[in-house]
């Protein structure tokens, strides 16, 4: 466990920073615990993921540190601040299931459309949207519509359009998860891959288990009802891993742990 | 080789049947129509060698050819002429005999069939596919003409197309005067102010839950209620000119703005709201970059609603009081003269100035919104 | 109890009010009630004036409030005037008589309901054609959408003219414009409707090797009755339109339409007024008809409510 029980102040290097973080939907019998006393601190540089079966709030606390949803209880921080600041600040980027892109606008301009919204200069805004969409292996395609393009080139759009803005912290939400496993194996590669030239920190939302475990340096296991966390799980896979490590015993080490984890949770209860 | 293809196709077999036994029938006291005057017979058969040719070429439907329809669509106007020609000269209106009306009927099944040949490629050009509609307007007009002349129906109940061409022609002057008094002043001008206040007031409600909460189920009762019924009223309150008109029309298409703005505004998805908080967008962001461009599908919708509403509204209260011109004007003093031609000449330009004012919102639309599921082109 | 006991519920009971229909729905039409009588006086104070002024009386703003919301033919009546004529028109005639604005109402209702048959049935067999033969959709289809930018309504006096001529005369003429307006969007409708069932159902059907006709009654009839209802509702409302419409050429003597002609000839606001909001309620009542009907068939078909 990396975190310690002791409510030590949040430290300045720590990207989030939660404590006894609760957030409850609606009231009296109604009333669903979406999170409960969720305690978490993600250190700059990190790739932390968030498993869990539906409905064990992951995608809820990653929806409160992008302060997409107000805690009902406990503090959380995002740069030393509140989540509403960063959010205004421009800190993090967000990558949602769906690759969410305007119809109506070009590849292009749809990874241009935050950096327009912030006022970006257009010289600087043109030369960040080559680059990133460089990176992402989409040039080339900048004329097309996003409906002219495959779901996984979609998603790689989405994340050029995350990744424009410079933000420090990326937070992924299940970004692969409407795709074929074809895909998305090929998309995990390239995310390593961009998350080790970029130095982000990176927080992913899933429900693979060979997904986190291939992806992440750190693993925080969640349960339902009441949304909690079960177990964090810090890692170390190798940095130059290709899909194969998947195969090596240390990777099935650590799939085992999180099964394992995901078991005392009760989570294959239903 | 005929007969196989003949078999397989009914309104084939029909239009080969009839046209055999039409060509030997009488088409006038005169004879048959081998018996009539040379040009008909020259207009006659190169019409049956392009059908025949259509129709032999036409019998291996799997192969996706252009050709044997063309030919058909040739071959049918080509074949329209005779009857024509001989209602302008020779036959006395009434008096056709049964060879004519044959003639007629067995075209149309070859129309029909024309048709069905030019639609069975599926992956043709956009000009192409236009024939089909077009062959399908050509005959409904053509039929008209031939029945209405041919039968001698009387100009009060019904007259024939080209009846009201000429009726068109000669008074030109006068549909340009009721043109501009109807359309260019009452329905541009209400249009714009009703359409535009439509927007404007659902921008300002969406603003204010409560305010939506109250007009939405109270802006949905209104469109059970007609409201072309105010137009006595606004005739009253603004005057004979075309101010009254314009405020019918204000009301008119209010409400379809107005409702199908705010639906359209509310059709955002979650995760695109989310997106555009994420970037801390501030309130006009999220509607320019967003909303907007989501509820334009709605917002042409209304337009093309709005377009066709504008021009009845326009015409119907001039049936309230008008000064002596317009076209509501125009239609009910002709009516109440007789004068039948000149009531359907309004009528057509009425009809032409309503699809043009829609077309070019439809166009709009196609332009504007091309990346909507219902337009896009992979 | 505390004071704050007894304000607690009254503030919930409050809020909920506001956040449900009811509230803002009363508060909407008070509001219109209150802009209609400050409308009425606005507009008919002019000619009080000067009536007044005429008489050379001396008038006070109440005086003047109450003459014009009492005008024998105003420029807008106030909202109990068209109350009292309502009144008088509805319950204190006879059905049969030609002041009764219930024999009107009903004259138009005849031809309403007379069209919208016609119309919907027209439209439905229309988009069954158009679903099952390709000549008919690519050639028919244009047309049926260019039918409707033509303003149809103009040719109504032409039609009650034309058929006049031939003999027929009452229900007949308006119910074909009203036929004419309403096929437009049941075809419409329909042909999405009947075109509605997905592939894997299409597919379903096939390997059964249903007929065209079975696919149709067990298919994509049943899968196209929430989207008749819909034109449906589209369809009586305007039928209504029609129905009126076509009563507006001289000759007309019954119906609500005739009504508001007769009005506004002889300059009888009032009685324009009722007709109105007659013809009004009878549009919200038959669209809502439609609707009962809707849900009771959806129901007897097993949709969820």
């Amino acid at each position: 466990m990396s975190n310690p029980d002791t409510a030590a102040p949040a430290s300045a290097k720590n990207v989030v920073e939660a404590r006894k973080l609760s957030l409850v939907f609606g009231e009296g019998e109604s009333a669903v615990h979406a999170l409960n006393n969720v305690d978490l601190s993600i250190e700059d540089g990190e790739f932390v993921s968030f498993i869990g079966p539906s409905g064990c709030g992951k995608t809820t606390l990653m929806r409160v540190i992008a302060d997409l949803e107000k805690p009902t209880g406990g503090e959380i921080m995002v740069h030393g601040g509140t989540p509403e600041q960063a959010r205004l600040d421009r800190a993090y980027g967000y990558v949602f299931q769906a690759p969410a892109l305007y119809p109506w606008r070009t590849v292009r301009r749809n990874a241009l459309l935050p950096l327009e919204l912030m006022g970006m200069n257009k010289a600087l805004r043109e030369e960040r949207v080559a680059k990133y969409l460089g990176l992402v292996g989409l040039e080339g395609f900048e004329k097309k519509f996003p409906w002219q393009l495959s779901g996984g080139m979609q998603q790689r759009v989405s994340i050029a359009r995350a990744l424009g803005f410079e933000p420090d912290l990326l937070l992924m939400d299940e970004p692969f998860g409407a795709l074929d496993e074809i895909t998305r194996d090929h998309l995990n590669e390239q995310l390593i891959h961009l998350w080790q030239e970029t130095k982000k920190t990176v927080v992913f939302v899933t429900h693979s288990i060979p997904e986190a475990v291939f992806l992440s340096t750190k693993i925080v296991v969640m349960s339902p009802r009441p949304g909690r966390i079960n177990k964090i799980i810090n890692c170390s896979p190798p940095p130059d891993r290709t899909l194969d490590w998947r195969e090596t015993n240390d990777f099935l080490e650590v799939a085992h742990e999180v099964r394992e984890a995901l078991r005392a949770g009760h989570s294959y209860d239903d | 080789m005929i007969g196989v293809m003949i078999c397989r196709d009914p309104s084939s077999a029909l239009f080969v049947g009839l046209m055999a036994i039409a060509l030997l029938l009488p088409v006038s006291e005169s004879g048959n129509w081998f018996s009539q005057s040379g040009g008909n017979l020259l207009l006659i058969l190169p019409a049956l060698i392009v059908a025949g040719w259509s129709l032999l070429r036409s019998n291996d439907l799997t192969a996706q050819t252009k050709l044997p329809g063309l030919l058909a669509f040739v071959a049918t106007v080509l074949a329209a002429l005779p009857p024509l020609v001989l209602l302008e000269n020779g036959v006395q209106p009434g008096f056709e005999g049964s060879g004519y009306w044959l003639f007629v009927l067995a075209l149309g099944f070859f129309a029909w069939r024309a048709m069905g040949l030019l639609s069975h490629v599926i992956r043709a050009g956009r000009a192409y596919q236009l024939l089909v509609p077009t062959l399908f307007g050509l005959w409904f007009f053509y039929l008209w003409e031939v029945v209405v002349t041919g039968f001698g129906v009387p100009q009060i109940l019904l007259p024939a197309p080209g009846v009201i061409g000429v009726a068109i022609g000669g008074h030109l002057d006068i549909l340009w005067a009721d043109f501009q008094q109807t359309f260019m002043k009452a329905v541009l001008a209400g249009f714009v102010m009703g359409c535009g206040s439509g927007f404007v007031v659902a921008i300002l409600v969406d603003r204010v839950p409560f305010l939506q909460r109250g007009l939405l189920p109270l802006g949905s009762l209104v469109s059970a209620i007609p409201i072309v019924g105010i137009a006595p009223i606004m005739v009253m309150w603004f005057g004979f000119d075309w101010q009254s008109k314009a405020a019918v029309i204000v009301v008119m298409t209010f409400f379809p703005m107005l409702i199908n703005t705010l639906a359209g505004i509310d059709e955002a998805g979650a995760m695109e709201k989310d997106l555009m908080q994420s970037y801390g967008a501030s309130y006009f962001q999220t509607l320019i970059s967003l909303r907007l461009p989501v509820a334009l599908p709605f917002i042409f919708n209304a337009l093309k609603i709005n377009s066709t509403l504008a021009l009845i509204g326009a015409i119907v209260a001039e049936f309230f009081g008008t000064p002596i011109v317009g076209m509501g004007f125009r239609i009910s003093t002709e009516v109440g003269r007789m004068n039948v031609d000149m009531v359907w000449a309004t009528i057509a330009v009425a009809a032409l100035a309503g699809s043009t004012f829609y077309g070019v919102f439809a166009l709009l639309e196609r332009i504007f919104t091309f990346w909507h599921p219902s337009y896009r082109q992979q | 109890m505390t004071d704050a006991a007894v304000t607690a519920p009254g503030v919930s009971w409050f809020s909920r009010l506001k956040d449900s229909r009811v509230g803002p729905v009363s508060f909407m039409i008070l509001v219109i009630m209150v802009i209609w009588y400050a409308g009425a006086v606005y507009l008919n104070a002019p000619r009080v004036i000067e009536q007044f002024e005429r008489g050379k009386v001396q008038w006070t703003a109440s005086q003047l409030m109450d003459k014009a919301w009492s005008m024998k033919r105003p420029i807008l009546p106030a909202p109990h005037q068209v109350a009292v004529e309502l009144n008088k028109t509805i319950f204190q005639k006879k059905i049969t008589s030609k002041r009764s604005l219930v024999f009107h109402a009903w004259i138009t209702t005849s031809s309403t309901l007379l069209g919208f048959a016609m119309g919907g049935l027209l439209g439905i067999l229309l988009a069954a054609g158009i679903v099952h033969v390709r000549t008919l959709d690519r050639s028919l289809m244009p047309w049926i959408i260019a039918s409707q930018t033509i303003p149809i309504l103009a040719i109504a006096p032409m039609i009650v003219v034309v058929l006049g001529n031939l003999g027929l005369t009452g229900v007949i003429p308006k119910a074909i414009i009203s036929m004419y307006l309403c096929f437009f969007p049941v075809a419409i409708g329909m042909v999405k409707g009947l075109r509605s069932p997905d592939p894997l159902q299409m597919d379903l059907m096939r390997t059964y090797s249903a007929s065209t006709s079975q696919i149709f009654w067990n298919l994509r009839w049943p899968s196209s009755v929430p989207f008749l209802f819909a034109s449906l509702k589209v369809a009586v409302a305007i039928s209504l339109v029609g129905a009126i419409v076509g009563e507006l050429p001289t000759g007309a003597v019954a119906g609500l339409g005739a009504r508001l002609l007769a009005g506004s000839y002889y300059g009888q606001t009032v009685q324009i007024w009722s007709a109105l909001v007659v013809a009004s309620v009878l549009g919200m009542a038959l669209v809502y008809t439609i609707g009962l009907i809707e849900k009771f068939t959806l129901k007897a078909m097993g949709a969820k409510s």
